[in-house]
């Protein structure tokens, strides 16, 4: 185990080369419903339980359950209505369980990215060889159901090796080229884009997908109640706005079918979404489009002010 | 370091679920239901009669609400039995200020010892469903079939015979349940359970012994779980229940009837400061365009015929 897993070098949020994304917009604004598949019998794993009580774990599996049965329509309907395309953090399993889901998505040209096969199968215990497998069976899938070269990775329920970035990004390459694997949603460290460490040297970036603003952090960590979730993402956004106007920002809202479009929970949202779309500045935009963008215009410029601020002792 | 192969098996990955208790369908491809006369979302107030024993055993976990204490948790015991006193007189009046149709969820002890509150309930008329036997009467696999078919015809046989209703609706304690618990709802008699929150319409779902309806009963909206659970304030319970019903009103319109089910505890919403806000939120409800006040049977019997 590391001290520093050494994915980024310290990087000052002050006299950072200016990013200017399309059109003049200061904030590159993003939603990332994660569409997932949770077991209701999942294997067992030594690190990490997947339910709270003995299977069948009712509460848990059929709140899961109801997002895709009747929570992602409603989340579908209401990005539909602001412009905005989702970047799924899909596990993929769902291309074969439920692919309705999957043509709805593909219809309306949204981004799919690899979120893992089921988000109850963890990465904790695995050999380097099972993980890349995982990896690669994720990322063939999401082609063969879409035609989408995936280019952004969320490891399963959040379970990481030390390996994870490194795989995702190998197994994007050797499927892919360039045109697989370059963006990370596991970090979050920062507001704006970050070149990452990889061993292979490979151009990667991490791209902000904010914990903070993830509905269920808000909903089940946090506990706040709906209309507070709604003006903290309107005060998230009037600050990353302000501060867009200096060098570019990011705003990421993660969601889950299970917990933003419930009744009592969809105005809130609703009302959050049609304040930002509401302002000119804003690129509505996917994860994969501000990765390309950033490592288009601004990768190599930001490795070297990186590599200027690391002073030695 | 490697995990056993099997962890890379993936038997279920096909269509539909993975497991075959019910077909995978999205709500808003499913028929357009229609409620009577015209209305457009039926109200299904569920309120759970419980009994905490003070003598818990918590298997296979602690039921959410009960002891919590070393024994004798006179605390929690006493403050549960609050509701079935005092808090569920305070519900009655508001259920007949503001023409709710109650659906009453009653463990079976209970039934069994508190006769005036039984009496009461039954003499009102309104539908009474089975709670299970007592809150730490908990359905999960470790009982085994034949005792949980045991503790299941129990429950049905006693409050059949002190309610004279046919009782017809389960609500698992804790909504948990064994693999073998629908089976042996359907088997004695059930024609319509609670536990699962999977959808926001009831949809049928296989048992060995014929099928059942389940009936949806989000926790999501629950008393219980927004305000002890998310400690929310008594006012953001309202917000969120009134915002739901509009919510559901509104999609009634292009989709078809919705239902608002709210399920609320006696000896929570029934306290005296909070129950002029459940009075609040049934002002508001009651008085929306379009509402039917109905019996989680009759929502469910009006849903089936249009199948």
């Amino acid at each position: 185990m590391k001290e520093d897993p050494g994915y980024f070098d310290y990087w000052p949020y002050e006299n950072r080369p200016k990013i200017e994304w399309p059109n003049g917009a200061k904030v590159a604004f993003w939603v990332a419903p994660n569409i997932e598949f949770y077991e209701l019998n999942p294997p067992a794993n030594a690190q990490r339980t997947p339910w709270p009580t003995p299977t069948p774990s009712l509460p848990g599996y059929t709140v899961r359950d109801w997002g895709n049965r009747v929570g992602h329509i409603r989340q579908m309907e209401l990005l539909e209505k602001y412009g905005i395309r989702g970047s799924i953090s899909l596990s993929t399993a769902l291309c074969d369980h439920h692919p309705e889901i999957i043509e709805l998505c593909k219809e309306r040209n949204w981004e799919f990215f690899s979120h893992g096969i089921y988000n109850t199968r963890y990465t904790y215990g695995m050999s380097e060889d099972q993980e890349r497998g995982m990896i690669r069976d994720s990322m063939e899938t999401i082609y063969k159901h879409t035609g989408q070269k995936c280019a952004g990775y969320l490891a399963p329920a959040l379970s990481h090796s030390d390996n994870t970035l490194d795989l995702f990004a190998e197994v994007g390459t050797e499927l892919f080229g360039d045109e697989g694997g370059i963006y990370t949603c596991d970090l979050f460290h920062d507001d704006q884009p970050t070149p990452i460490h990889l061993r292979s040297k490979k151009r990667f970036v991490s791209i902000p997908y904010s914990l903070e603003m993830n509905d269920t952090i808000a909903y089940v960590v946090n506990k706040i109640e709906p209309r507070r979730y709604g003006q903290q993402i309107k005060e998230n956004f009037d600050r990353l706005y302000a501060e867009g106007a200096e060098s570019g920002t990011i705003m990421c809202i993660p969601t889950h079918n299970y917990q933003v479009s419930y009744p009592h929970r969809m105005k809130a949202f609703e009302e959050a979404l049609d304040y930002i779309t509401g302002h000119d500045d804003v690129w509505v935009t996917t994860g994969r489009e501000i990765a390309e963008f950033f490592l288009d215009n601004y990768y190599d410029a930001s490795v070297a002010d990186i590599s200027s601020k690391q002073r030695t002792a | 370091m490697a995990l056993d192969k099997s962890y890379f098996d993936y038997p279920h990955r096909s269509y539909g679920m993975d497991h075959d208790r019910y077909d995978w369908s999205m709500l808003s491809d499913r028929k357009q239901v229609q409620w009577p006369e015209g209305k457009k979302l039926a109200l299904w107030v569920n309120v759970p009669l419980q009994f905490f024993p003070l003598n818990q055993k918590g298997e296979p976990f602690k039921v959410p609400g009960g002891m919590t204490m070393p024994y004798p948790d006179l605390r929690h015991f006493s403050l549960r039995q609050y509701g079935n006193r005092v808090g569920i007189y305070r519900f009655l009046k508001a259920f007949d200020q503001y023409g709710v149709k109650p659906t009453f969820a009653m463990n079976t002890r209970l039934a069994e010892t508190n006769p005036y509150l039984l009496h009461r309930i039954v003499e009102r008329g309104d539908e009474i469903s089975c709670h299970g036997y007592h809150m730490d009467a908990i359905h999960w696999n470790g009982l085994g079939k034949d005792a949980e078919n045991e503790l299941i015809k129990k429950s049905l046989d006693s409050l059949r015979k002190l309610t004279g209703q046919d009782i017809k609706g389960w609500l698992s304690p804790a909504k948990n349940e064994s693999d073998d618990t629908p089976d042996l709802l359907a088997a004695n008699g059930i024609e319509y359970f609670s536990d699962w929150v999977n959808d926001d319409m009831p949809y049928q779902f296989r048992t060995s012994n014929g099928e059942l309806t389940a009936m949806p009963l989000t926790t999501e909206t629950e008393d219980h779980f927004v305000i002890n659970g998310n400690k929310h304030s008594e006012d953001a319970w309202v917000e969120q229940v009134c915002d739901a019903a509009d919510f559901l009103r509104k999609e009634a319109d292009t989709q078809g009837g919705r239902i608002l089910a709210l399920n609320i505890h006696p000896w929570l919403l029934g306290q005296p400061h909070r129950i002029a806000k459940l009075e609040k939120a049934l002002e508001y409800i009651t008085h929306i365009d379009g509402v039917w006040p109905a019996y989680a049977g009759e929502i469910r019997d009006n849903w089936m015929s249009q199948q």
